[in-house]
């Protein structure tokens, strides 16, 4: 009967689905929270107002010609196959033996990236001029502006937008068992192929699965609601409304 | 009187449209000067080329006898001589009222957090919003907004102050308030260069009046000149046109 065998599977291969599932949810971490970080500088990057210097503005159209390949190249083809290209080909173009994990996080984060990046560009755009230009008017440069201005504000409109792909990065670190990353699908197929009852353990992952996007999204909607701030503020010594100038 | 900003011969288009044609101007230290002129006649544009959030198509600027346009000047530097308030205040919506004084003065200035703050502090009073240092723009209204954003631009010392229609965006009843600290602040013989539609208040606490018309200007003289003898047909025609509407509301 499949219920017994579920409690069966379970028993008997608790560590390692947990252990699966640990890395899926530490992959999508990571790769999140760099791709966004990825993102992140490629919305200030492609920001940049247009310099007058002409070197300059030569180096920023080749940057952000350079930016925009990336982000059409990498949210053009699916990442089953960046895996695999990444993976075997920086072994055949640079010798090098990835690790397959690291691989993986690399692979999770450069996608992101390009996600993160189109998202981010969304949010500074959708920030109203004023604010670029009361930055721009009290003297601050388009990094110190991007910091202590415009970032603050698109990082909370993209927020969601944020968690939406990291929830799709738990998700989708699946693809990653094409590199033989440990991750849960791997595990789970492993566990299959030992005892053959594929439904059943493809059913404990299923489960696995829902509740780390679940929890995520609902974490996710609480520090929203945190960062929304509190509604009042404490006016202090309102006697003395209006000040005095010049005595 | 040393001149601040001396503007030559400044151009401004957009496309085929020629906004400012040729300005000639200069604020003098210490001198209070506004612009009037009817709506889309390049007054607004005029300030935002000074601070240069246009970037002129022909012309001079100095400031301070330093040709800023010469490809030589640290663009940001020179904007923080010039203190900005604009028509819809702009106050960085992410930082309370406090900070909204102080991040400029930190980040640009590069003075202390206690400096800062002790500075911020003086100039809220200055406008009357010291006790809201903790409200966030988005809990405040247009005017208490507006005093914000002008002791925020005061915050920074600057040499000059643009005012960019810095009533027009309030409510009537909120009017006053703004322009009753503009006045205290014309009193102490600060540095200002004020659009406005307000006619009552350009003739009081104005030592020069600029009227625009069609991206040039056409006529300047003390609000005496302007207001009672204007010379131009078209600044007669603009001052019955305003002051008759005026009279209606
Ligand atoms: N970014 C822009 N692109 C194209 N045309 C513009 C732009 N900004 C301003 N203009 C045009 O320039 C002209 C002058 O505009 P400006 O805002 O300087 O007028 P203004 O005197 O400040 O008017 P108002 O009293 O309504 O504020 C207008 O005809 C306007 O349509
Ligand atoms: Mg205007």
């Amino acid at each position: 009967m499949s219920f017994d065998w579920i409690v069966r599977i379970v028993e008997e291969n608790w560590q390692m689905f947990l252990r699966g599932a640990g890395l899926t949810l530490f992959i999508a971490l990571v790769g999140t929270i760099v791709g966004a970080v990825i993102g992140l500088l490629a919305g200030v990057l492609r920001t940049i107002p247009t310099p007058r210097n002409i070197a300059q503005r030569l180096l920023l159209k080749t940057v952000n010609f350079l930016c925009t390949v990336y982000i059409e190249v990498f949210r053009g083809t699916p990442m089953i196959v960046q895996a695999m290209v990444i993976f075997y080909g920086s072994a055949l173009a640079f010798n090098l033996n990835l690790d397959v994990l690291v691989a993986a996080l690399i692979v999770v984060s450069i996608n992101t990236g390009a996600y993160m990046a189109e998202i981010v560009r969304g949010g500074i755009m959708s920030i109203d001029k004023g604010q670029f230009e009361a930055a721009d008017a009290i003297g601050m440069n388009h990094m110190q502006k991007m910091v202590n201005v415009i970032l603050p504000q698109a990082i909370r409109n993209i927020l969601p937008a944020t968690g939406n792909q990291f929830v799709i990065n738990i998700k989708d670190t699946s693809v990653l068992n094409v590199i033989s990353v440990s991750e849960l699908y791997f595990v789970t197929k492993s566990v299959a192929g030992n005892n053959f009852r594929y439904f059943e353990s493809f059913f404990v992952a299923c489960v696995l699965y829902f509740v780390m996007t679940f929890t995520v999204t609902r974490i996710l909607l609480y520090v929203e609601k945190k960062m929304n701030g509190s509604k009042s503020y404490k006016i202090i010594a309102a006697r003395s409304e209006r000040g005095e100038l010049g005595k | 009187m040393t001149k601040v900003i001396d503007i030559q011969n400044v151009n401004k288009s957009y496309g085929a449209n020629e906004v400012l044609k040729d300005i000639r101007f200069s604020v003098h230290h210490g001198e209070v000067v506004s612009i009037i002129g009817s709506s889309g006649s390049g007054k607004s544009t005029l300030l935002r080329c000074i601070n240069l959030l246009e970037i002129p198509s022909g012309g001079q600027i100095y400031y301070r006898g330093q040709n800023i346009l010469d490809g030589n000047h640290h663009i940001p530097s020179y904007r923080t001589k010039l203190g900005m308030v604009f028509q819809q205040f702009n106050l960085f919506e992410n930082h309370n009222v406090l900070s909204n004084c102080v991040v400029g003065q930190v980040k640009v200035l590069k003075r202390s957090k206690e400096e800062a703050e002790q500075v911020a502090r003086k100039y809220l009073k200055v406008v009357g919003m010291e006790s809201y240092v903790h409200a966030k723009p988005k809990q405040l209204s247009g005017g208490q907004k507006q005093r914000v954003a002008i002791a925020r631009a005061l915050s920074m010392e600057p040499d000059v102050m643009l005012f960019d229609e810095p009533t027009s965006a309030l409510d009537p009843e909120m009017v006053g308030e703004v322009l009753k600290v503009m006045k205290e602040l014309a009193e102490t013989g600060l540095t200002m260069l004020i659009v406005t539609h307000e006619m009552d208040f350009a003739r009081e606490v104005s030592d020069r009046v600029v009227f625009m018309d069609k991206g040039v200007i056409a006529e300047e003289g003390t609000p005496e000149q302007i207001f009672n003898h204007p010379q131009q047909e078209r600044t007669k025609e603009f001052l019955k046109r305003t002051l008759a509407n005026h009279g209606r509301i």
